[in-house]
């Protein structure tokens, strides 16, 4: 059996950033959003990751990445994930922050998605993070695949294989337990926790080859009517005030009395 | 006044150093940037600098370099590489983002290329399938070692260093059966090699000793050839631990076929195509640039962690709570610490500007040069000497070509006849990069050095400890290497004394000032004027004598010739800087991300380029009249003491533009930590 793979994923800046909310022209923002680096959501790697692992193990299978977000920063963040998996790009450009609304953002992606001119949609697996690092709705996918008449649903996806009696899938329960289910084939849709697999070291060899695709795919890119579909009045920092430290070979004893020290202080 | 939002990111980065339409290249720094923060700031952060010894944790490097393609990044397409074309663009990036880590990561990284440099610049198409095919890691179902090679030509002392003309390193006729091939017997000592503990080949400098042999040249030697392959006992060195080096023994028979670029039979004598001398000109030609980056990725890498520590210098004390100037501002609140280290960031531009135009122009040159190599050879124009004789020929026309190349309004049509011309093309290059290169590797290093204490300085004793964030020590022992090998700053010295007096350079740096006066840029003038005072300075030490009638500017009187290339580097690389400000000025605005803090960025950048032009001219002004009046030579200097009069005049507002940048760099967004271990 082949599969058609189509992960869900976009970037969110950089983590060691200073992530300030601030009101800007279209409603509230990061400041100096557009400049910050960014990355790829994790959560949205770890499925791509699993994504061209899996079409690596099986006979045609496809993968594609589609991508709602700024374009231009995009493009930088495509320079380092190109290089660890083979994948085509679809590029939708419109913000990718978490001040956005998960169902407009569902609706672009869905819609994304139904334009893919070879996909077999009897072969859809829909991948993407059970949520994302810039807003942790975890209804994005959930949306995606309601779109895409995807009824087979799993969230928290830590592994999925291909076994006889179809796909066997572990997802993440309560209690720090793990759910297993079979699914008899596609359509189905996963929203990957962490998975399994660590970040591919870069091939540049495999980026040239995404490159192909990945740059007419950004020079295409439609932009994104993602709607009012809801407002914020007002956004503000957390009371506790994030204070990175760097802390050496510390032991995890000590890491933990610090935690409950806090907490209880 | 401008706000600088955030530290210059990748969008701008490839718009000032002109690689944003080349993708390619972007992915290659993503790839060196995840090796350096992650491989190598651990490995460093683990004390792996601690042994001189090359280990099995060391050894982590080359397999991520393997994994990650930079070990096949020298090499073309059909020899199991991805990149087309030249490459010294793309190998400076790696060298610099290696770098920002550490140095000798990057030394690791470029060793086996410069191995590898003789054979691709003068080797025979055999030689270069035969090793560039065995030095990339394995295409999928191949099962091999990848080759690493090791490039000898210093000898141990009294012999090779920076006087490379003489070879104690010898090449005998073993055996030479008649219609084979000769086998030779070859010596070579070497002393400081790097790569040498698990080099698979190396390629060696030798001299004949034997009069079947005529003269000196490059040969390869495999450790698995006949006889004794000795690696030799490890360098003490106390810098660049992740590299290896050694003072390898070799004594082995090979094949004349590894004389690299081949041989010629002459009246029983073996002739090798090349001498030592010509293709290790060939090789440092392009290698010394991403040497002199690496000294200045380390200057931009020290801002961040700078800062840092300023700002949080007082956090936790009792004395000031959140929202106090010492807490929000630390030492920043203090106008000198900004301003020193305004002082480092625009040092680190200028090297940084230099040295990856050089690059560029480097990869502009490489096919130039080819062609100009197969016209003079159809010409039969062989040999150096008839060589220059025959671009000797092509002078007037490269002059007119830099006319034309500056002019407000050229005439086209002959300005593309110009440039159609190989010759002429070269000629213009070659000038240029003749001066451009070795300033890099002089300017950005021993310069970059001074720059690097500077740093450590603002980081108080923190800044001497192993636990310095940024690992600012370690840089800067490194860069006393960067200084010394592949040439210590004498060399390019001496290279420079030869090069900085070519007509057609001089004539280009001549248009140079008049284009920057016209820009009426922030510092451009008083730059011209710098750039004039340089010009009537070499003129008038070209052409006088000193109180005692002996000849100033002469090869052989480096109390002259050097400082004047000293001047020089400074004033060059604050032009580059100027370019590059202006190109960030001029297409900023077409790319979202970057035009979304322009203003801030443009503001900035013109106040840094100011800043560095008033140390540049300084400097350079300094030296130059040390030279004009020091010699108490005859001559009216009149001219000169208006030019430097002149010079200081146009410096007017270049310590306020310094007062503007360090305000900005006080509020400059910078991330919560470092992007790699401590
Ligand atoms: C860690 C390390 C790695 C190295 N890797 C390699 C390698 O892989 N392959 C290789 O072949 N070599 C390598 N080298 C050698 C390196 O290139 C030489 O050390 C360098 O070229 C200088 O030679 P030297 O040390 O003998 O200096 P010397 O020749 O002794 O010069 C010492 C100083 O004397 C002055 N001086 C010398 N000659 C002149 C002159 N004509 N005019 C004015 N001043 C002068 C200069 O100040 C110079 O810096 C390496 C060196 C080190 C330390």
């Amino acid at each position: 059996m082949s599969y058609h793979i189509v992960v869900c994923g976009s970037i969110v800046p950089d983590p060691l950033q200073t992530l300030t909310p601030v009101d800007g022209p279209q409603g509230p923002a990061l400041k100096n959003e557009m400049m910050l680096p960014a990355v790829l959501d994790p959560w949205a790697g770890h499925a791509l990751y699993e994504a061209a692992n899996l079409a690596a193990r099986h006979a045609d299978c496809r993968v594609w990445l589609v991508s709602l977000g700024p374009k231009a920063k995009l493009q930088q963040v495509m320079m380092a994930v190109a290089q660890k998996a083979p994948f085509e790009l679809v590029a939708v450009d419109g913000p990718a922050s978490g001040f956005t609304d998960s169902f407009a953002v569902a609706e672009a992606l869905a819609e994304a998605i139904e334009g893919i001119a070879d996909l077999d949609r009897d072969k859809l697996l829909l991948f993407g993070g059970w949520q994302s690092a810039s807003r942790g709705a975890g209804s994005t996918i959930q949306m995606v695949a309601e779109r895409l008449g995807i009824v087979d649903q799993f969230q928290g996806v830590d592994q999925l294989n291909i076994t006889d009696n179809g796909l066997e899938v572990l997802e993440r329960i309560e209690g720090g337990s793990w759910l297993t289910s079979t699914v008899q084939g596609a359509p189905a849709a996963f929203g990957w926790a962490t998975g399994e697999l660590p970040e591919p070291p870069n091939n540049p060899q495999v980026g040239m080859m995404n490159m192909k695709t990945i740059m007419p795919a950004l020079q295409k890119a439609k932009p994104a009517a993602l709607g009012n579909g809801f407002g914020v009045n007002n956004v503000s920092l957390p009371q506790v005030v994030r204070e990175t430290r760097v802390v050496k070979d510390m032991p995890v004893d000590d890491i933990a009395r610090e935690l409950v020290d806090w907490i209880q202080g | 006044m401008y706000t600088l939002n955030t530290l210059p990111g990748d969008d701008v980065r490839q718009i000032m150093w002109r690689f944003a339409e080349r993708f390619d290249l972007q992915m290659v720094v993503q790839s060196a940037r995840q090796i350096a923060r992650g491989t190598v700031a651990t490995l460093v952060a683990q004390g792996a600098r601690a042994s001189h010894e090359w280990n099995e944790q060391k050894g982590q490097l080359l397999e991520a370099f393997d994994q990650s393609g930079l070990t096949s990044l020298f090499m073309d397409p059909h020899q199991g590489g991805f990149i087309e074309g030249p490459k010294n663009l793309a190998l400076a990036l790696v060298a610099f983002e290696l770098s920002w880590v550490d140095g000798g990561s990057a030394t690791c990284s470029l060793a086996s290329n410069l191995a590898l440099a003789p054979i691709h610049e003068k080797g025979t198409p055999e030689q270069r399938d035969y090793y560039m095919h065995r030095a990339t890691p394995p295409q999928p179902g191949e099962d091999r070692e990848i080759w690493r090679g090791a490039f000898a030509l210093t000898e141990p002392l009294p012999y090779v260093g920076v006087d490379t003309g003489v070879l104690v390193g010898k090449a005998r006729v073993d055996e030479w059966k008649d219609g084979e091939e000769p086998v030779l017997h070859v010596e070579k000592r070497g002393r400081f090699i790097t790569n040498m503990d698990f080099a698979h080949f190396v390629t060696a400098a030798v001299d004949s000793a034997d009069d079947r042999i005529q003269g000196s040249c490059m040969i390869t030697l495999q450790a698995d050839d006949p006889g004794t392959f000795d690696r030799g006992a490890p360098t003490l060195k106390m810098c660049h631990q992740l590299s290896s080096t050694r003072d390898p023994i070799i004594s082995v028979k090979v094949p004349a076929s590894r004389i690299i670029g081949g041989y010629e039979i002459k009246d029983g004598r073996i002739v090798p195509n090349y001498s030592h001398a010509e293709i290790i000109g060939a090789v440092f030609h392009r290698t010394r640039i991403p040497v002199g980056l690496m000294t200045t990725a380390k200057l931009l890498s020290a801002i961040e962690p700078v800062i840092r520590y300023h700002r949080s210098r007082f956090r936790g004390g009792e004395a000031s709570g959140p929202g106090s100037p010492k807490f929000e501002m630390g030492l920043q609140q203090k106008e000198d610490t900004r301003q020193r280290l305004v002082d480092i960031w625009a040092a680190g531009e200028a090297g940084a500007s230099l040295g990856f135009a050089a690059a560029r122009m480097a990869d502009e040159f490489d096919p130039i040069e080819r062609q100009k190599e197969t016209l003079l050879r159809e010409q039969g124009c062989e040999g150096p000497r008839k060589q220059m004789a025959a671009l000797r020929k092509k002078q007037a026309e490269a002059l007119e070509y830099v006319e034309l190349l500056f002019a407000d309004a050229p005439d086209q049509a002959r300005l593309a006849e110009l440039e159609a011309d190989a010759l002429v093309r070269f000629s213009y290059l070659d000038a240029v990069l003749n001066v451009t290169i070795p300033a890099t590797k002089l300017w950005n290093t021993g310069v970059g050095a001074n720059f690097l204490r500077e740093a450590i300085s603002l980081m108080g004793g923190y800044g001497i400890t192993e636990d310095c964030p940024g690992f600012l020590m370690h840089k800067w022992a490194d860069s006393q290497l960067e200084a010394t090998y592949e040439g210590p700053e004498a060399v390019q010295r001496m290279h420079l004394t030869v090069t900085m007096s070519n007509p057609v350079f001089l004539a280009a740096l001549d248009k140079k000032a008049d284009q920057l006066e016209a820009s009426g840029r922030p510092g451009a003038a008083a730059l011209a004027e710098g750039l004039r005072s340089w010009l009537w300075t070499h003129q008038f030490l070209a052409s006088g004598k000193d109180a005692e009638g002996k000849k100033l500017l002469h090869r052989k009187r480096q109390g002259v010739s050097f400082p004047l290339a000293d001047a020089l580097c400074w004033l060059v690389s604050a032009i580059s800087l100027m370019d590059d400000v202006a190109e960030l000025i001029e297409k900023g605005p077409m790319n979202p991300t970057v035009a979304e803090g322009l203003e801030g960025l443009s503001g900035f950048y013109n106040d840094l380029a100011f800043v560095q032009v008033a140390r540049a001219t300084g400097e350079a002004g300094r030296i130059l009249a040390e030279l004009v009046y020091g010699f108490a030579a005859e001559g009216d200097t009149a001219p000169f003491a208006a030019l430097r009069a002149s010079t200081d005049a146009k410096l007017a507002g270049s310590r306020l533009a310094k007062d503007r940048a360090s305000e900005a760099l006080a509020g400059v967004m910078i991330p919560e930590a470092l992007d790699y271990p401590l």
